[in-house]
């Protein structure tokens, strides 16, 4: 895995580029660490609370490291319309964490998003960036279950 | 004889197997040539193929994704022809998305072929002033939300003599139910990258900005493929200078839709809007006049230059010219992006397009979280920017959700609340707290615990958090409550008076049963109960109920059912 020096070593260091950086970085190792931050602050010379003020500010980053798979149940309005509240009440149930956590494996991690812009297949989840549309409880629990058994990678 | 075979392979078509299908043509007919377009419209039925013949297009529809199925599209078979419904397709009118799912995105030479780059060269023919002039002309209003006049904004930056200006393009589709502009930019990349060089050209920008959301991969590819396509072919080169053109990544915060908001996150800093005047075409960002147009607008300026400002403002009402795109969807048969002139009625987009039953929708949310609900006996109303205006909705940057009869419109507004008090920034008092006391106040009603007193606490603060808050996130955020309270206040008055919710949507105005005569005793319920509340002889404890709808999801005979409180006995 590269450093956080290596990936943002060689960035523009205009304050512009900030965001852009904890991009990188969240990209790389799936979060923003203490020493990530620490890293970003020193490249583009500002104190270490503009940082965590920036990212704090953006639900995009994370502080925390995610599970292996990253369930994200869609709750735009087609979605809500079209019951994404049940679906995260069987995902809760199914795999026993709530929105914005993690389980003690490290396995999963459920986040709740505002809208994935597939509306037209409502109500729709997504695992690791793959979309699931179409949803009812069968073929919801269908794909978990896929998941836990290593089935889908 | 099959030429080619193009295949949907937008967010939505991927989402919905295309991905597959692309994997099964491969395998099978390696030779064949194959096409990946973006968003051809009909999402219903994605994944969605056409194969291009030499006696025209043939459509194939909600694609398996097996072999066989493959096989009869290669043979051109007569099973799963997809045709679009007549009375959508005598409805639509399709200009900006004309190419659309049509051709290849990533093929600057097949935009070229389809009159692509066109508008660029004529307007090079034009003097800048005359491309600003026939802008005007057109009536082009910004397809963002608000709807200022675009021509005139462009004048604005036009006037300005600083050495750096710049031109942005606002791609963060934050509003939950819209897909329009990540639609235009998977599958036009090229025309909204047209649109943006005309608007440098005329008004002498310098640099080019996309801010898009994180969350459209694929817009964002596809984006940068087209960009580098623009700098080889030297479309790049306007008046003598080459315009550099970033696309940067929003990182999710629905405020950075507001224009001084997403300039200090272009800046690089937290995404809180600012106090206008000064306005961004006089001092934007880093300092420097810039111009925030929608992705929509851009990509509409190819087609006012092209046909001419005249031509163009022939379509459409007096106030509102040319087409709007909508992602139409919710409780309707054919959800999708759709493409209409101005001053359609609502009534034809949702019955006649997206093919509802009459009677089966009560209302649609138009404009999203900023807008409003627009009741079923006022569907005759005009799509324009005043029309809606007069009805307490806006047209907003395109989300149109058809909310059906057993919706609760209680609900919908404490969702939209939910959303926009997450996304405040902030930085005013009275859309900080102001949000967050109407939410705590539709919750209070949901749960079967609002008075009177609650519903005339939320008629009186939604004014007040409108008028002391700075942007348009603030300033909009209660119509949702606002329009419901003015066309569906009996819902508010049943939650409070009669502790009732009649759409039973409502979980804790509602109990769940089983009908003895229904049930075949399969304990399937029994079985997918998460709480064990279901007992040996298919009685429901509604105490220990959550309302989680598993048992009525597996019930093979329909033999539970959501109860009026108290209805469960």
């Amino acid at each position: 895995m590269k450093t956080v020096t290596e990936i943002i070593g060689k960035m523009n260091k205009d304050s512009s580029y900030i965001i852009r950086a904890l991009q990188a970085v969240q990209q790389e190792e799936g979060y923003v660490s203490d020493k990530a931050i620490s890293a970003i602050a020193t490249h583009f010379d500002v104190s270490e609370a503009e940082i965590e003020g920036v990212l704090s500010f953006y639900a995009q980053f994370k502080r925390t490291k995610p599970g292996k798979y990253v369930v994200a149940v869609c709750d735009g309005t087609a979605c809500h319309i079209k019951g994404a509240s049940l679906i995260e009440n069987w995902v809760v149930d199914e795999l026993g964490i709530k929105d914005g956590e993690t389980d003690e494996n490290g396995t999963f991690s459920l986040e709740l998003v505002a809208c994935l812009g597939c509306c037209s297949l409502a109500p729709v989840i997504s695992v690791n960036g793959k979309v699931y549309g179409k949803l009812n409880r069968k073929e919801l629990i269908k794909i978990l279950k896929k998941y836990q058994k290593g089935e889908i990678q | 004889m099959i030429n080619r075979i193009k295949i949907g392979a937008g967010s939505c078509g991927l989402a919905a197997g295309a991905d597959e299908i692309i994997e099964i043509f491969k395998s099978i007919a390696p030779d064949q040539k194959l096409v990946e377009v973006g968003c051809i419209g009909h999402c219903y039925a994605e994944p969605l193929i056409e194969v291009e013949t030499d006696n025209g297009s043939i459509f194939y529809g909600n694609i398996e994704p097996k072999e066989e199925s493959v096989k009869n599209i290669l043979a051109l078979g007569k099973e799963g022809r997809f045709v679009p419904d007549e009375s959508r397709t005598s409805k639509e009118l399709l200009k900006v998305t004309k190419l659309a799912g049509k051709i290849n995105p990533i093929d600057i030479e097949e935009y070229e072929n389809n009159g692509g780059y066109s508008a660029l060269k004529k307007a090079f023919e034009n003097t800048r002033a005359q491309i600003v002039e026939e802008v005007k002309k057109s009536g082009l209003r910004g397809r963002g939300g608000a709807g200022f006049p675009t021509g005139l904004k462009w004048s604005f930056l036009a006037a300005q003599t600083s050495e750096d200006k710049y031109l942005i393009c606002n791609a963060d589709e934050g509003d939950p139910g819209a897909f329009m502009d990540r639609s235009m930019m998977e599958s036009v990349p090229h025309q909204v990258l047209e649109g943006m060089l005309i608007g440098a050209y005329a008004t002498g920008a310098t640099e080019i900005f996309i801010y898009c959301r994180a969350e459209y991969p694929l817009a964002i590819k596809n984006l940068g493929i087209a960009a580098k396509q623009i700098a080889e072919k030297g479309y790049d080169i306007v008046d003598g200078r080459k315009i550099e053109i970033t696309i940067k990544e929003g990182a999710g915060a629905f405020v950075c839709g507001e224009e001084t908001a997403m300039i200090n996150s272009l800046e690089g800093k937290r995404g809180t809007p600012r106090f206008r005047p000064p306005f961004p075409t006089d001092s934007g960002f880093k300092g420097k006049p810039s111009l925030i147009n929608n992705v929509e607008t851009f990509a509409n300026i190819a087609l006012v230059i092209r046909e001419g400002g005249e031509v163009y403002a022939r379509t459409g009402t007096e106030g509102s010219k040319g087409t709007k795109l909508f992602a139409l969807a919710g409780d309707i048969k054919n959800p999708g992006l759709v493409e209409v002139p101005m001053g359609i009625t609502i009534g034809e987009i949702v019955y006649d397009i997206g093919g509802a039953e009459k009677g089966s929708v009560k209302a649609v949310q138009i404009g999203g979280p900023s807008g409003g609900c627009i009741p079923a006996d006022k569907f005759d109303i005009s799509v324009d920017y005043d029309s809606l205006k007069s009805l307490g909705a806006i047209m907003g940057s395109g989300g149109l959700i058809a909310v059906g009869k057993n919706r609760c419109m209680v609900e919908t507004a404490r969702y939209f609340l939910d959303f926009t008090a997450k996304e405040s920034c902030g930085k005013c008092t009275f859309c900080r707290v102001g949000t967050k006391r109407m939410l705590e106040t539709l919750e209070k009603i949901t749960k079967g615990k609002g008075t009177l007193k609650d519903v005339e606490f939320l008629e009186d603060i939604g004014p007040k958090i409108i008028k002391g808050s700075l942007c348009a996130l603030g300033g909009s955020a209660p119509n949702p409550v606002i329009s419901t309270l003015r066309f569906f206040k009996n819902e508010y008055l049943e939650h409070v008076l009669e502790g009732k919710c009649s759409a039973l949507q409502c979980n804790a105005l509602v109990e769940l049963k089983i009908i003895p005569e229904k049930c075949i005793k399969c304990k399937l319920c029994i079985r997918s109960c998460p709480v064990n509340a279901i007992s040996d002889d298919f009685i429901v404890d509604n105490d220990l109920c959550t309302r989680c709808n598993s048992c009525i999801e597996v019930c093979p005979k329909n033999a539970v059912e959501r109860v009026p409180a108290g209805g469960a006995k």
